[in-house]
């Protein structure tokens, strides 16, 4: 994140989900996974995303459920830390500082105060080995703790997290890398390596991809690159081993599992078919295909009711064990390239861009989630390796979002190019884009641009294409010519060219009468209304690169960028240069809302970015260093409300904001101090008014301690702000979204009782009900403790008891006494005094 | 969880016109029936009374044809030199013919001998008809002028002299015994009103005009010269309403639909278009043989009569409605409305228990192969197809196994007889513009795949030099299209007008022709 004054450049969601094996908590009610810098504890009914756990400044490698508390969790990241959570409420209990980068964490119920990591050999980040690394905990109660224990296990394993695992119950520890096998034994302090021929006679490859060893047998299963698994058996002996040999997949097996009670084994793999095998039984198998991408991680629940598979293309599927999907959590498709340009759908105002393949996405930027994806291709997926299929490359909305225009490309070896033009209309009843016309093969060669009219009137609808073959072409919707069986459907209206160049960029201006097409290093004006040359501009040597017509009050001009580094504006009506300069743009674009255009100069590695109004020399605001690498792709979101900033440099903020993805494809955004202010204040309010774990019992309770803990004097939350109950209750229900709200039935008793004028004046009669839920008080207390923001005493765990020894020194039936004394009701006492 | 999405068979545009309902209309008649006649025909006249017969004016005889013969049901032959526009009586009893030898003769239908011969013109006489009183007879001739004549009496009664040029066309009015028009190689229309002595009303058209035409209210005048098609405002003075150019060659003839709303006009180019009378764009083309003189349609458009310079008479009748019916009846016997309903409409009472059934998908049987992997047994499948005239279907399953990237496994090792459906299946739509682009990769693969075993089946040989033959004859008129293409780029680049800026070789209409095949 890079600061310039004000305006700031911040992550906008979209970060990947897949990247680490998910983990389900022991209740199967929460799921964790790594994403970005942080993780994310989504709900398994709801998909809901509850808590945000922030606090890694680099990629977090490994999420771990802690042994020892199922409560807690453990996640690694490449930053060097590891750090400990308390996912239920979102709040960070330790953190373990390593030194190294770690790339997965393991742990076992065996192994007490000791975890496992993997880091880099040489402490330099660029080296290609790996070592297991046992670290063991240091007892210490601060919130930082520096781990300097470090002792190795075994050298030289693979980085990906899927290639080590614990065997019965933490015996043995396997790990897999390139076609060897190795097993390390903690008791005999003894490892064992097998090795496999790199080809089997098929021709197979057998490389190790990935490794998962069987709860309570003595038996690792491998999965191999040529699809096979192989059960290795009888590993102690350096000999004697064993392997039997199962074969389903035709292409690497990506993840295995065993379910906890090891009668099932789970693989996955770029099928996107997830085989369960009966152990022992191998020949039954269970499928469930169709799972939409390949599979890269495979998660089971402890219990094992719950299967999570995370895919490729950024989505997590939970399974319920009887084989059957029950939730799907989707983050942003980013794959490994962006083809359409980023575009913002104009009647949802969601960023629109290729996804799956074959799909469009439609994301919401407001709420950071997956609105839908949208089948452009419509043909049955085929999942294989080196396969050419269908990849959309081109996206156009019109202006008002009535129509959308794809284009669909395939390129077969040593075969011409398959392209599809594609128009949508979209349909208001079922709100989504309904398939019009297809034009198949609507250029000889690839498509280069495409751009809809922005006629105002709305009353008829152009689409320009300008493609490699030397041809631009229009299409039109005939407005009368429909029969009555079938609908209007787009047909070409005209077909340009000039001295058989090849158009690289098409543009229309904002009032929709002229078309700018470049060609080369010249720039062509037609006026769409009669097809006629209206004039060229040209500015040598270099060809264009991007074109842009001014907006609102400076629409007489037209903004390119040439390949020789050069910003160049053109005024229409004297058909002239107004002025030009010397900047490497890689990206120009106009904001439709204002009269302002964004150019990203990628200089010396890193981008800057400026923004400037064409009638205007100087820039509005130039930022530098926006980031490293060259940025592509940018769009202008309309803002769903305006910004009132009075500030010259961010003024441009205001209506829109602008979007961009990064060289690593991270969806990036610009952000002002109050915006940011405002942001977290309310995801703050979202924070306290989260009500996943709430049951109506701890509303009703909860309320009641607050005001408790406002007599006692024990004061540790900040947070927790002295507001009129009434108020807080009606604000808490008008405030926060309704999504997340409770039923109503669980608001009512709240709303209720937030209307009464006191409990203090009823506190006699209340009393004794209060004696009467003591008992149930009781059990509610450790979440009241998490309330509070107080580490949860529990003996067992080693890094709270040195939390408590800070204290003096008292017996465990001391402290319930103690805790039993604050709980009571002094209300009565309050008002004694003050009466 | 999604599931498995169905083969897509690509629709393919219908080439050619729409189907309007204009199309549909002037589509549902016969095949035409032709009668060779003596010399160019250049009248054509139906009777207005109930039988219909029509009187066919060709060189030196009138042959007067009934509504479903084949043969004159009467032929006038009493002409000296070529006969010009017969024309029959309101009545349908007396027929009038002009000629060559400039005497304008009359018959009685039932009769073969002129009852009355009109001597006076001093030319040919290429214009004749009655009025509406039925009592006088307008003539116009090659000598410039247009003569009234008395039927009793067989005496003039006036002659105008305004033209300038000889008269060939000429109508009168169905509303008034007095008015009548005249249209001249002059390039002029005039009304004459009987009680004058002088035109009281000149249009000019501009071109000479060949065919004048009043429209039923009188209102409205319709001529036609040169390739220009004119309607004329009479009520406004003879104001010009609308200028048609749509024939490529002078238009001969004019006729109007019975009931009023559409126009046809015949040209020598030999197309006959119909226009919509209330914004006067071509709504259907008729394409004949040859150049088109004379244009007629039987009352109720039962029947078009074109007459050609080559002689030939087309008589095209409109099909009954069994006729019609029968072409949309020979689709396939669909289950009756019954059988799709079936237990679809039964509403649950109020104690049953609904027991949701998943929705089974139904798919085509080459697509459930596909779903399993089937890919030779698919391709079989598909093939069937070919026997039900739906090769899209073949092509697409083709096209999809190619995507699949297993088309090679799914043609090879096949045996003789299947290799030779197959072959005969490329033979048939290989060069079809619609299918070449999958077809030919298909072709190339058949190729590889059976190099080595050719030759050792006559069968499959014979087939494979059919294929060579076929694709050498493509190649041929590929090129020669090309050719055309370059002449035509030629020609549209030379009528271009020559603009300051350079400007671009642009081709609207005949990107088309530039799918040229890749073999």
């Amino acid at each position: 994140m890079v600061e310039h004054g004000d305006i700031r450049v911040v992550h906008r969601g979209g970060s990947k989900i897949n990247s680490r094996e998910p983990v389900v908590t022991n209740d199967s009610r929460f799921l964790l996974c790594a994403s970005g810098e942080r993780v994310k504890v989504f709900s398994t009914s709801t998909e809901e995303c509850v808590h945000d756990l922030r606090g890694h400044t680099d990629l977090v490698t490994g999420v771990l459920l802690r042994p020892t508390n199922h409560l807690q969790v453990y996640s690694c990241s490449v930053d060097g830390t590891v750090r400990l959570w308390d996912f239920t409420d979102g709040i960070l209990i330790k953190t373990y500082d390593i030194g190294y980068p770690v790339y997965a964490i393991y742990a076992s119920a065996n192994h007490e105060g000791v975890f496992f990591i993997v880091t880099p050999t040489q402490s330099d980040n660029r080296s290609e080995l790996f070592q297991l690394v046992a670290v063991h905990l240091p007892q210490s109660g601060d919130q930082l703790v520096e781990a300097q224990e470090l002792s190795a296990v075994l050298s030289n394993v693979s980085s990906n997290p899927a290639a080590t695992g614990f065997g019965r119950g933490g015996e043995y520890i396997a790990s897999a890398k390139g076609l060897h096998l190795e097993v390390y034994f903690f008791k005999k302090q003894k490892s064992y390596r097998f090795s496999l021929k790199e080809d089997n006679k098929k021709g197979g490859k057998n490389t190790l991809m990935c490794i998962a060893c069987h709860p309570k047998d003595d038996c690792i299963a491998t999965g191999h690159e040529d699809g096979k698994i192989r059960l290795w058996r009888n590993f102690n002996h350096k000999k004697e081993y064993t392997y039997t040999t199962l074969h389903w997949h035709h292409n690497a097996v990506s993840s295995l599992r065993f379910t906890p009670e090891g009668t099932n084994l789970l693989s996955g793999g770029l099928e996107s078919v997830l085989v369960q095998w009966r152990y022992n039984q191998e020949s039954e198998r269970d499928f469930l295909p169709r799972l939409g991408s390949a599979i890269t991680h495979i998660a089971v629940s402890p219990d094992g009711t719950l299967f999570c598979t995370s895919h490729s293309d950024n989505k997590i599927t939970i399974i319920q064990s009887c084989v059957k999907v029950s939730a799907v959590i989707q983050g942003l498709v980013n794959g490994e390239s962006v083809r359409t340009d980023l575009m913002v759908d104009p009647r949802s105002k969601s960023l629109v861009l290729n996804g799956k393949p074959g799909h469009l996405q439609f994301y919401s930027l407001q709420r950071d989630k997956l609105l839908y994806n949208l089948d452009i291709v419509q043909q049955e997926y085929i999942h294989e390796l080196g396969l050419q299929q269908f990849e959309v490359v081109k996206v156009a909305f019109d202006a008002p979002g009535n129509w959308m225009a794809t284009v669909e490309e395939r390129k077969p070896k040593a075969a011409e190019p398959e392209i599809n033009l594609k128009l949508w209309a979209f349909d208001e009843q079922t709100q989504s884009f309904v398939l019009n016309t297809t034009v198949s093969a609507p250029h000889e060669a690839q498509i280069t641009s495409m751009c809809f009219s922005q006629a105002a009137d709305g009353q008829t609808s152009m689409l320009v294409s300008a493609s490699e073959d030397g041809h631009f072409k229009a299409w039109q919707l005939p407005r009368s010519a429909c029969t009555e069986d079938e609908g209007p459907s787009w047909s070409c209206d005209f077909v340009g060219d000039y001295r058989g160049l090849a158009p690289q960029c098409c543009c229309f201006s904002a009032d929709g009468s002229l078309l700018a097409v470049s060609f080369q290093e010249v720039v062509t004006v037609w006026s769409p209304a009669s097809w006629e040359l209206l004039t060229t501009l040209s500015q040598p040597p270099k060809a264009i690169r991007d074109l842009c017509f001014g907006r609102l009050g400076c629409s007489k001009y037209l903004m390119g960028t040439t390949a020789s580094n050069l910003l160049c504006c053109w005024n229409l009506l004297t058909c002239s240069l107004e002025w030009s300069t010397s900047m490497d743009v890689s990206l120009l674009l106009s904001d439709p809302l204002t009269e302002n255009m964004a150019a990203f100069c990628c200089q010396a590695e890193s981008t800057d970015l400026f923004v400037f109004k064409p009638s205007e020399p100087r820039p509005v605001a130039s930022l530098k260093a926006v980031c490293s690498g060259k940025v592509t792709r940018a769009v202008f979101a309309p803002r769903e409300e305006m910004l009132e900033s009075c500030e010259e440099s961010s003024q441009w903020l205001n209506r829109s904001q602008l979007y961009f993805l990064t060289q690593h494809m991270d969806l990036m955004t610009f952000t002002t101090k109050a915006e940011e202010d405002r942001l977290a204040a309310s995801s703050k309010q979202l924070f306290i008014d989260d009500s996943v774990a709430m049951t109506p019992f701890y509303l009703l309770l909860g309320k009641h301690r607050k005001q408790e803990n406002q007599d006692s004097l024990t004061r540790l939350s900040a947070e927790l702000m002295p507001l009129p109950r009434g108020s807080l209750a009606i604000k808490e229900l008008l405030q926060s979204p309704a999504h997340v709200l409770p039923s109503t039935s669980v608001l009512c008793s709240m709303f209720v009782e937030s209307l009464l004028v006191s409990v203090a004046d009823g506190s006699e009669e209340s009393k004794h009900a209060e004696e009467e839920m003591e008992s149930e008080k009781e059990e509610e207390d450790s979440e009241g403790e998490m309330e509070s923001r107080t580490p949860r005493p529990e003996p067992a765990s080693p890094g709270l008891q040195s939390a408590e020894s800070a204290a003096p020194a008292l017996t465990k039936a001391q402290l319930k006494e103690l805790r039993r004394v604050k709980k009571l009701d002094h209300g009565w006492l309050a008002d004694l005094l003050l009466s | 969880m999604a599931s498995f999405k169905p083969t897509k068979i690509q629709v393919y545009p219908k080439l050619g016109e729409k189907v309007t309902q204009d199309t549909l209309y002037w589509k549902n008649y016969k095949a035409p029936v032709q009668i060779k006649e003596f010399g160019a025909i250049t009248s054509i006249d139906f009777s207005p009374v109930a039988p219909h017969n029509f009187a066919v004016t060709a060189f030196t005889r009138i042959h007067i044809y009934g509504p479903f013969s084949q043969e004159p049901v009467k032929t006038l032959t009493r002409f000296k030199d070529t006969a010009y526009c017969g024309r029959f009586r309101s009545d349908g009893q007396l027929l009038v013919a002009g000629c060559e030898d400039s005497v304008v003769r009359l018959f009685d239908v039932s009769g073969k001998a002129a009852l009355r011969m009109f001597r006076g013109h001093t030319k040919a006489v290429h214009v004749t008809d009655f009025t509406s009183d039925r009592y006088q007879i307008l003539t116009g001739s090659d000598d410039y002028t247009c003569r009234l004549w008395d039927i009793p009496n067989a005496t003039e009664l006036n002659s105008y002299r305004e033209h300038t040029d000889y008269v060939r066309c000429g109508v009168t009015s169905k509303l008034n015994r007095d008015l009548f028009i005249t249209g001249s190689y002059d390039h002029t229309l005039k009304l004459f009103d009987a009680r004058a002595d002088k035109s009281v009303m000149t249009m000019d058209h501009g071109q000479p005009v060949e065919s004048l035409l009043l429209y039923p209210s009188e209102g409205l005048l319709v001529s036609a010269g040169g390739r220009h098609v004119k309607v004329w405002d009479l009520l406004k003075g003879g104001q010009p309403l609308v200028s048609m150019k749509n024939h490529h060659k002078t238009v001969t003839c004019l006729c109007l639909s019975s009931n009023g709303q559409r126009l046809l006009s015949a040209s020598l180019d030999r197309h006959v278009k119909v226009y919509n009378t209330t914004n006067y764009k071509v709504v259907h083309n008729f394409d004949y043989a040859a150049s088109i003189l004379s244009l007629a349609l039987a009352p109720n458009d039962e029947s078009i009569v074109a007459g050609m310079t080559n002689s030939i008479l087309s008589i095209k009748h409109r099909k009954s409605p069994e006729e019609s019916a029968e072409v949309s009846g020979q689709q396939r016997r669909t289950p009756s409305y019954r059988v799709f309903v079936k237990g679809k409409n039964y509403a649950p009472k109020q104690d049953d228990y609904l027991v949701s059934k998943p929705v089974k998908q139904h798919l085509a049987k080459y697509d459930k192969q596909l779903r399993t992997f089937n890919v030779s047994n698919s391709l079989d499948t598909a093939l069937t197809w070919t026997r039900l005239r739906k090769p899209e279907i073949t092509v697409a399953v083709i096209k999809e196994l190619d995507r699949r990237g297993t088309l090679k496994n799914a043609l090879a090792g096949r045996d003789e007889q299947w290799l030779a459906r197959l072959l005969n299946f490329l033979i048939g739509n290989l060069v079809d513009p619609r299918f070449a682009a999958v077809l030919a990769p298909a072709a190339e693969m058949i190729l590889d795949v059976y190099r080595r075993v050719v030759g050792q089946s006559p069968l499959v040989d014979r087939q494979l030099l059919r294929l060579q033959e076929l694709l050498e004859r493509e190649i041929d008129y590929q090129q020669d299209l090309l050719e055309v293409l370059g002449m035509l780029d030629t020609l549209f680049a030379s009528s271009l007008p020559r603009l300051e800026v350079p400007h671009p070789g642009t081709s609207r209409c005949f990107y088309w022709a530039s799918c040229n095949y890749t073999f």
